[in-house]
């Protein structure tokens, strides 16, 4: 720690050229309120604009009611990636005591399993600021810089009927995981409280005759809803395991699908706009003419722009209004 | 009056209670002879203390082993190492306690292999395996394999042994470990019959509906007394009550002789103090009186702790001291002479009803949550509460602990004066030895007997047929510990458990923690972002009591705490320190393995390029503190230090200090 820092921008330049060996610095750097500078730095050498284009990482959203285990799920599907070549980063949202701001941070030996990834696996624990399944705003920054360097950067966050939102501000794919006789998920789901996610996994599927019938009430609510591109997997995380291959190509399958630009362009709107309302309140809200105007604002700015200066460019329209 | 015997007397004073001392270390013929010299001086059984590699299912040499081997009991790789320990001891006459869990089925299947070997019958075999796995989910962390095919093991054992072993009591449920994780004695009650219930459930599909009542018969139990001996004693008559009402209404069991209560004690070790360690003794002898004073509660076989356990580990003449507290008790007193001197008490009674009335509302918790297995995270969650509140209670002098909090000033010792001598050091070369004999054991076996063996336990482990016979022709073959527990490790998947403290509720209104709130939020301001603490448990040490309370501590004092459980290598610390950017490290080890593992831990951490100050915590005697410090440690922690509030207080400062150009 009293050994000078590495700057944000050769932070940029060791991501461009995907040195994954420098994401602890990266997230130290990002988290810390004495280097903002840097960190914007770092941001804007990582637009899309500078890079030539979207970050190739892809962005995996994993979120779910508390105990539902995604953290083991997770762990295998990491293990699964590791062993097909792919580098991996997963940030691993908690919620912290909003009285104290302390945390309890445990969930990564969960995600690590036995032994030590070595540089292409990386797992911070972040604390949720605010609320329950609520994102720091570096947590958004974090999973946009680390897709420059990783093949996948996984944004794990807990809860159900906000948390999806948040993260679908980020992720190019969103699932949820459920667990066996998961009544209230479902019913979040089909009452329009929850988001239709793109992928719905049922974890916990060595519990055999209730994984399927929550499977298949799954898929009925999804139909229900018009949502028949959203795929629902039963996925059982314990030895031998069963159906992670499908889940990895599942969300192979879905990022091909999609048009990621567009979608990036959105998640960067979306996430800008929260990082301002998390910074200037309702009030620099209400100074922009309220959040359709701020979205008009945003949706009007170049394509090419980062995250961080379209977060600027609203404060300088409600400091000028 | 002569010939007429007074209501007050018995015709005949009992017998005594089995005597045991908890012993072994280093080696197998190292604990042999300690075992032969406490026979000599009067012990009456034997209790076998594992290493923590033999009851985990790792051999010596392999990585997770590191330091360990020999350390806190004695380790047995194979079944030569079982024929050492007993060597020139009969185990016909023998009565043979082992304190061994994940991995009871294979110790138990190479003490039959040995007797075999000595045309023993298995029939006439006498003892006790510990094996009560959810306890060590709660609160001893020995467990290998996950709950479901942990409990199936368990169901295995007492299946096979109610058949072919049956004076062997397969199952000791252990409240003795929940109450040295902090449990009350409503909890200690009910998180044993909750155990004990779910270990009966699994048994009852394993055995012929006629033989529901042996079963019930055979499952002993294994207690902790504390100094609050009284109440204590009235716990053991609530637990006795408790006991036989499961086994008459939920198993249908009839004969009075299978529904009475059985039970061995070990009293408590959480109480006994480091400083002025002369008290434990006191504290030892009220507590032998909880287990003892009344006849109709009256344990079958006590171990004591010794006077310095605190300390370090206890040489043979601190254990032997122990011993004589027994004999005095029992050969030198008149509390053998009498029928059961509460009967009729009112006192006593109304205590009982207390506890039998606080046991089942929280058993009807439990049942709630769908029994033992599915409650695990709550009880958990519960134990590392209450451990809390205890630790308050001290820390705010509410309770008093003599020598620690009250009454503090005391004339020098003679008893430690010696400082060096005064407890145990296993010696480090012990360890390549064992490695080096293990080579030898491999060598000289036939493997393809040992690959047979093994294949066949991996089709058993698969199936739903019972695991000892392939257990014991395993062990007949040559087969090692760590090949044994491997081959289900493979099977059967790893597992890690519930930490207890994620949703722990913050404390409130505590003035001490508001201040330090102040003084973490200042620092956070000055690191730039909030002070980020690992708390690391290296090695196999399951004793988790003080890494649990400082993680929360440091929470409740608004830090980011990683804290990931226990069983961790120093390469795994050395990468969440880096990966999470942790402000500073602190390590947690009680199995008196620091001297190996912290410099381990310290070399991972550089090499890692992390440069976060490292504090180490856990029973460290004073001697050690010199060499760990020069190792680049920064700050060491022992028994006395037993305000969390200064060590958090300690943490931060380095934080600081650290982060200063």
């Amino acid at each position: 720690m009293s050994r000078k820092a590495v700057s944000g921008s050769e932070l940029a330049a060791r991501l461009r050229e995907r040195d994954v060996s420098v994401a602890p610095a990266v997230l130290n750097l990002l988290e810390d309120a004495s280097r903002r500078d840097e960190a914007q730095d770092l941001l804007v050498a990582l637009g899309p604009g500078a890079l030539g284009g979207e970050a190739p990482g892809h962005i995996v959203g994993v979120t779910g009611p508390p105990g539902v285990g995604k953290s083991t799920l997770l762990g295998a599907l990491v293990a699964a990636w590791r062993g097909a070549g792919r580098t991996v980063a997963v940030l691993a949202v908690d919620p912290s005591s909003k009285r104290s701001g302390g945390a309890l941070l445990g969930d990564r030996i969960r995600i690590a399993g036995p032994g030590v990834g070595g540089p292409g696996r990386f797992i911070r624990s972040m604390a949720a600021r605010e609320r329950v399944g609520g994102l720091a705003p570096a947590t958004r920054a974090a999973a946009q810089v680390l897709a420059v360097a990783f093949d996948v950067v996984v944004v794990e966050t807990v809860g159900v009927g906000q948390s999806e939102t948040e993260v679908a501000e980020l992720a190019d794919t969103v699932v949820v995981v459920v667990q066996p006789g998961a009544g209230d998920a479902l019913q979040f789901l089909k009452a329009g409280l929850m988001e239709v996610p793109d992928l719905l996994v049922v974890a916990k599927a060595d519990v055999g005759a209730a994984a399927q019938t929550t499977l298949g009430e799954a898929q009925a609510a999804l139909h229900l809803l018009g949502a028949d591109d959203t795929a629902a997997l039963a996925v059982s995380a314990l030895p031998p395991g069963a159906g992670i291959t499908e889940l990895a190509q599942a969300l192979d399958d879905h990022r091909a699908r999609i048009d990621t630009g567009a979608r990036r362009l959105a998640t960067r709107r979306a996430g800008a706009l929260a990082d301002f309302i998390s910074e200037y309140g309702a009030q620099g809200l209400r100074a922009v003419g309220g959040r359709r105007s701020a979205e008009r604002i945003l949706v009007a700015q170049s394509p090419a722009l980062d995250g961080h200066t379209l977060v600027e460019i609203l404060a300088a329209q409600a400091q000028t209004s | 009056m002569s010939g007429e015997r007074a209501p007050h007397r018995l015709a005949a004073p009992d017998a005594a209670w089995l005597m045991r001392t908890y012993a072994g270390h280093s080696t197998a013929q190292a604990s042999n002879e300690l075992y032969r010299k406490n026979l000599a001086s009067g012990q009456t059984g034997l209790s076998v203390a594992f290493d923590l590699p033999t009851q985990i299912g790792y051999d010596p040499g392999d990585p997770l082993a590191r330091g360990e081997v020999g350390k806190v009991g004695v380790p047995i790789a194979h079944l030569g190492d079982m024929r050492a320990l007993f060597d020139g001891i009969d185990l016909a006459q023998m009565n043979t306690s082992m304190t061994i869990n994940a991995t009871a089925a294979w110790l138990l299947a190479l003490y039959i292999a040995v007797a075999e070997e000595r045309a023993i019958a298995p029939e006439v075999l006498q003892g006790t395996t510990q094996n009560d796995i959810l306890k060590e989910f709660l609160a001893r962390g020995t467990y290998a394999f996950p709950p479901a095919p942990s409990l199936r093991l368990t169901a295995d054992m007492v299946a096979y042994t109610v058949e072919h072993v049956p004076r062997w009591n397969p199952v000791n449920i252990c409240s003795y470990h929940l109450q040295e994780a902090g449990a009350t004695p409503v909890q200690e009650i009910a998180f044993a019959l909750a155990n004990a219930t779910a270990v009966l459930d699994a048994v009852r599909e394993r055995v012929a509906e006629e033989r529901v009542g042996a079963v019930f018969g055979r499952i002993s139990f294994f207690v902790n007394a504390g100094v609050r001996f009284v109440e204590e004693h009235a716990k053991l008559r609530a637990l006795a009550l408790l006991w036989e009402e499961l086994g008459r209404e939920r198993y249908g069991v009839t004969e009075a002789g299978l529904l009475r209560l059985r039970y061995g004690v070990q009293v408590n070790s959480l109480g006994l103090t480091e400083s002025q360690p002369e008290n434990n003794i006191q504290r030892i002898v009220l507590e032998t009186l909880a287990v003892t004073l009344g006849r109709d509660a009256r344990a079958r076989a006590v171990q004591l702790p010794a006077w310095n356990e605190a300390l370090g580990l206890p040489r043979q003449w601190d254990q032997q001291w122990s011993l004589r507290i027994q004999q005095v008790l029992a050969y030198e007193t008149d509390l053998l002479e009498y029928p059961d001197i509460f009967e009729g008490s009112t006192v006593m009674k109304g205590l009982v009803d207390e506890l039998v009335e606080g046991a089942r509302e929280e058993l009807a918790r439990i049942e709630q949550r769908g029994g033992a297995v599915q409650a695990v995270p709550y009880m958990k969650a519960a134990l590392v509460e209450s451990n809390r509140a205890r630790l308050r209670r001290i820390e705010s002098g509410e309770q008093v602990v003599v020598g620690v909090n009250r009454y503090t000033e005391t004339a020098p010792s003679p008893l430690t004066a010696d400082g060096e001598g005064a407890f145990l050091t296993v010696d480090p070369a012990h360890e390549q030895a064992q490695i080096d004999a293990l080579e030898r054991w491999r060598a000289e076996r036939d493997a393809d007997a040992v690959d047979e063996a093994l294949s066949e336990l991996a089709r058993v482990a698969r199936s739903n047929e019972n695991i000892m016979p392939a257990t014991l022709a395993a062990a007949r073959a040559g087969v090692t510990t760590g090949e044994w527990a491997g081959t289900l490790r493979d099977v059967f998947g790893s597992y890690r458990a519930p930490t207890g403290v994620a949703d722990a509720p913050a404390v409130r209104g505590y003035a001490e923690i508001e201040q330090l709130r102040e003084d973490v939020e200042r620092a956070s301001e000055q690191l730039g972002r909030r002070l980020k603490l690992l708390v690391g448990k290296p090695g196999l040490d399951g004793h988790s009591n003080g890494a649990e309370q400082i993680a929360l501590y440091a929470r409740d004092a608004g830090i980011e705490v990683v804290y990931e459980g226990i069983r961790l290598t120093p390469e795994q610390i050395a990468a969440s320190a880096l990966e999470e950017g942790v402000h500073v490290v602190g390590l947690s080890i009680l199995s008196g393995s620091h001297m190996a593992l912290v410099p381990e831990v310290v070399g991972a951490l550089r090499h890692a390029g992390v440069q976060a100050p490292l504090v180490v915590g856990g029973i460290i005697p004073t001697g050690d503190v010199a060499e760990l410090l020069a190792a680049g440690v920064a700050a060491v922690y022992g028994p006395r230090d037993y305000e969390l509030g200064g060590i958090v207080r300690d943490i931060v400062a380095l934080a600081v200090a650290a982060a200063r150009p």
